[in-house]
């Protein structure tokens, strides 16, 4: 039996619906779910809602719904969630060169690891990654899904600069930096692949609940996939299969 | 279109609208005005839709150069504006003529002014929104605060109401001062605080601390203090999130916030408090105060009914800056021109003596007409050219429309308050 939302408020203009208080793929399913349903409804005031690993942030306007309202339709169409996700997710394949100069920290997560940088590639490579949420900065996706073994946390002095495309580890997390940014993450790779161009429609390349596969490339890869992206020709492979959970 | 010249950029001066709304979802900070409530007013003084884009003006403003007329207000902190070298009242607004200055003589009150322009900062949309996020280079300027050089354009204006000043009524005029009461609803995550902590915060007093920006107003003072430590699964942020680390130092998120944290958010800000977060400058004191949800809404909305209460002054006297400067070529600004610029321009509108009616205020001789009856003119446009106080001055159109008839010649000598020209009826103005 899955936990009853709460509702929390955020002040007067949004309100947190929590379903707990950990990271778990069946919690981050139903915020999924409870934003489909939501925005299904075309509620009249709900501004914009954010979904999170384990809650929703519903942000309305006062002026146009009141609290009570609004309390009432998310504990009612809450109720009414199915117990699984039945979307069909989607699977983007994000091309990724391991190490080197692209992943300045693949070396001391292959030996906290205790092993070598091909496998760390190959395990990271391996595994089927949720985006839990987008959050951070525009486009940074939270992946859940990281092998056990490659669990790290972050560096203790974060670099001032990490450059747009790196992969990271933090904690059980995998994510991308969609720009230039200062960071923290363990940085393992890069992707030449864009995950964030306000001129595009939609802006970022990933949302929460899609699935990701990263698929390691040598450098010639990279050079060309780099080329097509700069001309603006590059589609990444993406399938949309039946979501499973 | 009009273009706002940079002369000089100030400490940082950013196009902002109400906000980036819809793509928090994509990780993108919501952004905007800081003081939504003075871009509001600003807004709504020039004649705007509310959510028009204006200039975020920070402690030390720009010098800013007007290349065609418009019509501008300044609201939020008084920042010293002054116009073509002479104090600018605040929240009402002013007709400018081309080559109008800008300039800001220093902070007085707050630390954030907004410069609303009818028509609106003419930049392009960007996720739905004009407003800048300079640390992801994302809309407004090119992504970037102003710099000198630069040259803002300004959106088309259906009206841009010359004859017609709004102004804020004066009891409605904040007064931000140095100390700030914010009420705060409290969660959503105050249950991760122990009851010392809570109660610290609900009485002690906070400073603003100096690395406070559009991210974040950074706090000092005593230590909130935790049941369990800091840290969250991450969730999502709103407005006026009051934002505790594992320092125990609270830290108000505002406008370019990240959309999601994972740190614990002991209390929201009213909405209608915000402005003061806005306003407060580094040192100044900060209590807070517990009010519930309903009470908060009750306050926003009364915050939103004031603004209704800006009127408008239909019979309002065009300033001299809109009258010689751009004519003469002469630099402006002997505090005399203003009385003979008012007495030039005579409006149109409910107290004009006859309706539809350009008339002059004082006697003088009519040296030229420049309209014929039928033609269509602009507002501003110059229609008769009087020669009063041994100046030629141009007597303008107060508002677009089609002249009716022209009621005097060149040569004649008129008296003050004689019909100059007509004309036909304001609900053919914009044929």
């Amino acid at each position: 039996m899955l936990q009853a939302p709460r509702l929390l408020p955020a002040g007067d203009s949004a309100m947190a619906v929590e379903f707990g208080d950990g990271i778990d793929v069946r919690i981050n399913a139903r915020v999924r779910l409870l934003q489909q349903a939501l925005r299904a409804g075309a509620h009249a005031g709900i501004v914009e809602m954010v979904p999170t690993y384990r809650s929703l942030m519903v942000h309305y306007d006062p002026m146009v719904l009141a609290r009570e309202a609004l309390a009432d339709v998310i504990m009612t169409t809450a109720g009414r969630l199915p117990e699984q996700v039945r979307e069909a997710a989607r699977t983007v394949e994000i091309p990724v060169k391991y190490g080197g100069e692209a992943g300045p920290d693949l070396a001391d997560v292959a030996a906290a690891a205790g092993v070598d940088e091909q496998a760390v590639a190959e395990l990271h490579a391996g595994g089927e990654y949720v985006v839990f949420m987008l959050g951070f900065m525009p486009g940074f996706p939270y992946l859940g899904g990281l092998p056990p073994g490659l669990a790290m946390p972050r560096l203790a002095s974060p670099r001032a600069v990490v450059p747009a495309g790196s992969v990271g580890i933090a904690g059980a997390q995998t994510g991308i930096y969609p720009t230039e940014s200062p960071g923290g993450w363990r940085i393992i790779g890069r992707t030449p692949v864009c995950l964030f161009d306000p001129l595009r429609s939609p802006p970022a390349l990933l949302e929460a609940g899609d699935h990701v596969r990263f698929v390691p490339v040598g450098q010639t890869d990279y050079d060309a996939i780099a080329r097509e992206v700069q001309a603006g020709t590059y589609r990444p492979a993406s399938r949309t299969g039946s979501g499973g959970r | 279109m009009t273009v706002i010249a940079v002369l000089e950029a100030g400490l940082l001066t950013t196009v902002q609208d109400l906000g980036r709304f819809g793509w928090q979802q994509h990780g993108v900070p919501v952004s905007g005005a800081m003081d939504d409530w003075a871009l509001r007013a600003a807004n709504r003084l020039v004649g705007n839709d509310e959510n028009a884009a204006a200039l975020e003006i920070t402690l030390a403003g720009p010098v800013l150069r007007f290349d065609g007329p418009g019509v501008i207000a300044v609201t939020g902190a008084d920042l010293g504006a002054r116009l073509n070298g002479r104090p600018m009242p605040p929240w009402q607004s002013a007709a400018v003529s081309a080559r109008a200055e800008l300039t800001f003589s220093g902070a007085r009150d707050g630390i954030r002014a907004y410069l609303g322009v009818a028509g609106g900062i003419d930049v392009p949309l960007v996720l739905g929104s004009r407003s800048t996020l300079t640390r992801s280079r994302l809309g407004g300027f090119m992504g970037r605060a102003l710099a000198a050089g630069d040259r803002v354009a300004v959106g088309e204006c259906a009206d841009p109401s010359w004859s017609v000043r709004r102004r804020l009524p004066r009891e409605l005029i904040p007064a931000y001062g140095h100390v700030h009461t914010l009420r705060v609803v409290m969660g959503p995550q105050d249950d991760l605080f122990a009851g010392e902590g809570i109660r610290c915060f609900l009485s002690e007093t906070y400073t603003l601390a100096s690395q406070s920006d559009r991210v974040g107003c950074r706090l000092t003072g005593p230590r909130i203090g935790h049941r369990r430590g800091a840290d969250i699964v991450s969730d999502g942020t709103a407005f006026g999130s009051v934002q505790v680390s594992g320092d125990g130092m609270p830290i108000v998120l505002m406008a370019d916030r990240g959309t999601t944290g994972g740190y614990t958010k002991i209390a929201t800000v009213a909405s209608a408090d915000l402005s003061r977060v806005a306003q407060a400058a580094p040192g100044d004191r900060v209590r807070f105060v517990q009010v519930g949800v309903d009470q908060a809404q009750a306050l926003l909305r009364t915050a939103r009914a004031q603004l209704d209460r800006i009127v408008r002054e239909e019979a309002w006297k065009a300033p001299s800056a809109g009258i010689f400067e751009e004519d003469s070529g002469a630099p402006l600004a002997a505090p005399a021109y203003a009385e003979l610029a008012d007495a030039l321009t005579v409006p149109l509108g409910p107290a004009a003596p006859r309706a539809n009616t350009l008339c002059a205020a004082m006697p003088g001789l009519v040296v030229s007409v420049a309209v014929g009856a039928g033609d269509v003119v602009a507002a501003g446009q110059p229609l008769v050219v009087l020669e009063a106080m041994k100046m030629q001055n141009p007597v303008r159109a107060p508002r677009g429309g089609r002249v009716a008839r022209v009621l005097v010649a060149a040569g004649a000598q008129v008296d003050g308050g004689a019909p100059l020209i007509e004309f036909e009826d304001a609900d053919a103005r914009r044929t």
